[in-house]
């Protein structure tokens, strides 16, 4: 089977995401890569080194510079005319995109694998993950979405790839990038974090989420996150926000800080290595999945934590 | 300009979903079902439009059981002003759904279908992506703020990174996230009033999409339990634990 796997990126970087993509790709059969953007070049260069791929296809274009669903689909249908499945990172840029490819080739998408059972057989999550379903493919062609905690990442070194360039379609003229307002953050990206701490709806306000939860995450060198409560509060912004609904994450250590363990968070998180809940409640939920917990007060607990480490 | 809410009956979020033992799917027996938590604050959306003029007419629309008719009525009671069934009692695919809320579109002729992001059962995030490619229109996905300007509609997207804003003509697919709204409860005179509005039923015959399922459920299995482990009786405890396990 020859793959085609949508490159994560914005112009510049290579995102991270892409490798575990390449790798649920692979056990498919043949990688080829696309980079879709404008001024890319680096990103291409950057993705033609990743181990074990054969081709980058490189569509370097203005129509392409924001990956507005709109322009890319058309693109990528026509490339499978020369591949059997598409992969794409779960990112909230592949999820914008896939669907709309599949509709183009009217195939039913295989949404977020956890992994590949057969050439057309794949494991996903439904239920906010509290039910695994093996799915089997009868379409033709293979469109799917990737959760990257599920699969190992791709060396990043080693390959040597050929680059094509690509015609893009023209721009459609429907939709226009206006702004972006990127989170700019010296910390660990969450879905590559090895530490992650996560506060809850118990932190009060912005103010007191940063005096809480960020020291001790600074300590750790770990990542920030947050349960749905907390970013609907506007203590910190909504991509922060773990869950069904938010980011997945499974880092080595999980640190949930005043969050009750609801299914929707639960989701997000449980596939972390280690869990560590602090909360009051004896009986919050998050204690049935936490590897250690601590029944205490935050605002006791959390300060002399970050001040013994 | 009329806005089309496609509207899908679920599993209630609160309910912890059971895995039928033979591993052929999630126990709905006697579960409370509600309106998928996205589809509502689409609604929401939808009516807040109107009550700012900026749309005239709201039709929802639901594809499934006959009890989804409980569900387009508590649109109706929320303030949309028709409702459509597209009755079946089979498990309907994204890409079906699609080319069947292509066809109504067809009928209604919206400015916006306004769509939740993803359906809180099968978690496919797709139908308002597909809808869009299937009818060649913009979309502005993971909604957290719609502005209707003109014969455009501005739509900033909850992403990865943060938030990006773009910019879509009309007719346009918008699909929902979380931070877009908190939907009103019903109150009950409005519930009384959602009894008499119209609700007309159809099939997916009517429609002559073909609903024959692409992916074949094999087994639906329950992930892997985690155990509960130890808690600890003080941070100094605590920290005892995370050195020993390298991360202090
Ligand atoms: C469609 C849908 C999607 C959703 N998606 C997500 C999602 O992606 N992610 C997500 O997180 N949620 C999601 N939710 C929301 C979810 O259902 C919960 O409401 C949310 O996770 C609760 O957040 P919380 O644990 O911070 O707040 P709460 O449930 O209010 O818990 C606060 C906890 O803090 C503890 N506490 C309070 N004070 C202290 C103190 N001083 N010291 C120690 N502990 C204290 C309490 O005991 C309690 O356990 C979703 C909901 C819906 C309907």
């Amino acid at each position: 089977m020859k793959t085609l796997v949508y490159v994560a990126h914005d112009n510049v970087h290579l995102g991270d995401a892409t490798l575990a993509t390449v790798t649920a790709a692979s056990k498919l059969g043949e990688v080829h890569l696309l980079v879709a953007g404008a001024g890319c070049g680096a990103v291409a260069e950057a993705a033609s080194r990743i181990a074990g791929i054969g081709k980058v296809h490189v569509a370097d274009d203005a129509a392409c510079e924001h990956q507005l669903a709109e322009n890319i689909a058309p693109l990528i249908a026509g490339l499978m005319t020369d591949h059997d499945a598409v992969l794409f990172p779960a990112t909230t840029t592949g999820k914008n995109i896939a669907p709309r490819v599949a509709a183009l080739l009217d195939v039913m998408q295989i949404s977020d694998i956890l992994s590949v059972e057969g050439e057309r057989t794949f494991t996903r999550p439904i239920y906010a993950g509290n039910a695994i379903a093996t799915v089997e493919s009868s379409d033709a062609k293979l469109v799917i979405t990737v959760r990257g905690t599920a699969f190992d990442k791709a060396e990043a070194e080693g390959g040597a790839a050929e680059i094509a360039a690509v015609a893009s379609t023209d721009d459609a003229g429907k939709s226009s990038f206006v702004s972006a307002e990127l989170a700019k953050s010296e910390r660990p990206e969450l879905t590559s974090a090895k530490i992650i701490v996560s506060g809850g709806r118990a932190l009060k306000d912005s103010a007191t989420f940063e005096n809480i939860v960020m020291p001790l995450a600074d300590k750790l060198g770990a990542g920030v996150g947050a349960s749905r409560a907390a970013v609907d509060a506007g203590y910190v912004p909504n991509d922060y926000q773990v869950g069904q609904t938010g980011k997945i994450v499974a880092p080595e250590v999980y640190i949930a800080i005043g969050i009750s363990g609801a299914i929707q968070h639960l989701a997000g998180m449980k596939d972390s290595k280690t869990i560590i809940a602090i909360n009051k409640d004896e009986d919050a939920p998050i204690f049935q999945v936490a590897d250690i917990g601590l029944v205490a007060d935050l605002y006791q607990a959390v300060p002399e934590l970050t001040a013994a480490l | 300009m009329k806005a089309l809410v496609p509207v899908k009956r679920v599993i209630d979020y609160n309910v912890k979903p059971r895995v039928k033992a033979d591993g052929s799917g999630v126990d709905l027996a006697n579960v409370k079902m509600s309106m998928n938590p996205f589809d509502e604050i689409a609604v929401e959306e939808a009516v807040r439009l109107k009550e700012a003029g900026q749309i005239d007419e709201i039709v929802v629309v639901s594809i499934g059981p006959a009890k989804a008719q409980e569900t387009l009525r508590a649109a109706l009671a929320m303030g949309a002003d028709s409702a459509l069934l597209i009755e079946t009692e089979e498990a309907i695919e994204p890409l079906a759904v699609a080319k069947m809320l292509k066809a109504v579109s067809g009928e209604v002729e919206p400015g916006l279908i306004i769509l939740g992001k993803q359906a809180i059962d099968d978690d496919s995030n797709q139908t308002g992506q597909m809808l869009a490619g299937l009818m060649n229109l913009p979309q502005g996905t993971f909604a957290s703020k719609v502005e209707l300007e003109g014969d455009h509609v501005r739509v900033t997207r909850e992403v990865d990174g943060g938030l990006e804003t773009v910019r879509l003509s009309t007719p346009a697919i918008i699909t929902t996230d979380l931070r877009l709204n908190e939907p009103r409860y019903a109150s009950l005179p409005n519930i009384m009033k959602a009894k008499k509005k119209p609700l007309e039923i159809k099939t997916p015959a009517d429609y002559g999409v073909d609903i024959a399922p692409r992916l074949k459920t094999l087994n639906v299995s329950e992930p892997p339990v985690r155990q509960a482990g130890v808690k600890v009786a003080d941070v100094d405890e605590l920290i005892a634990r995370l050195k020993a396990m390298g991360v202090a």
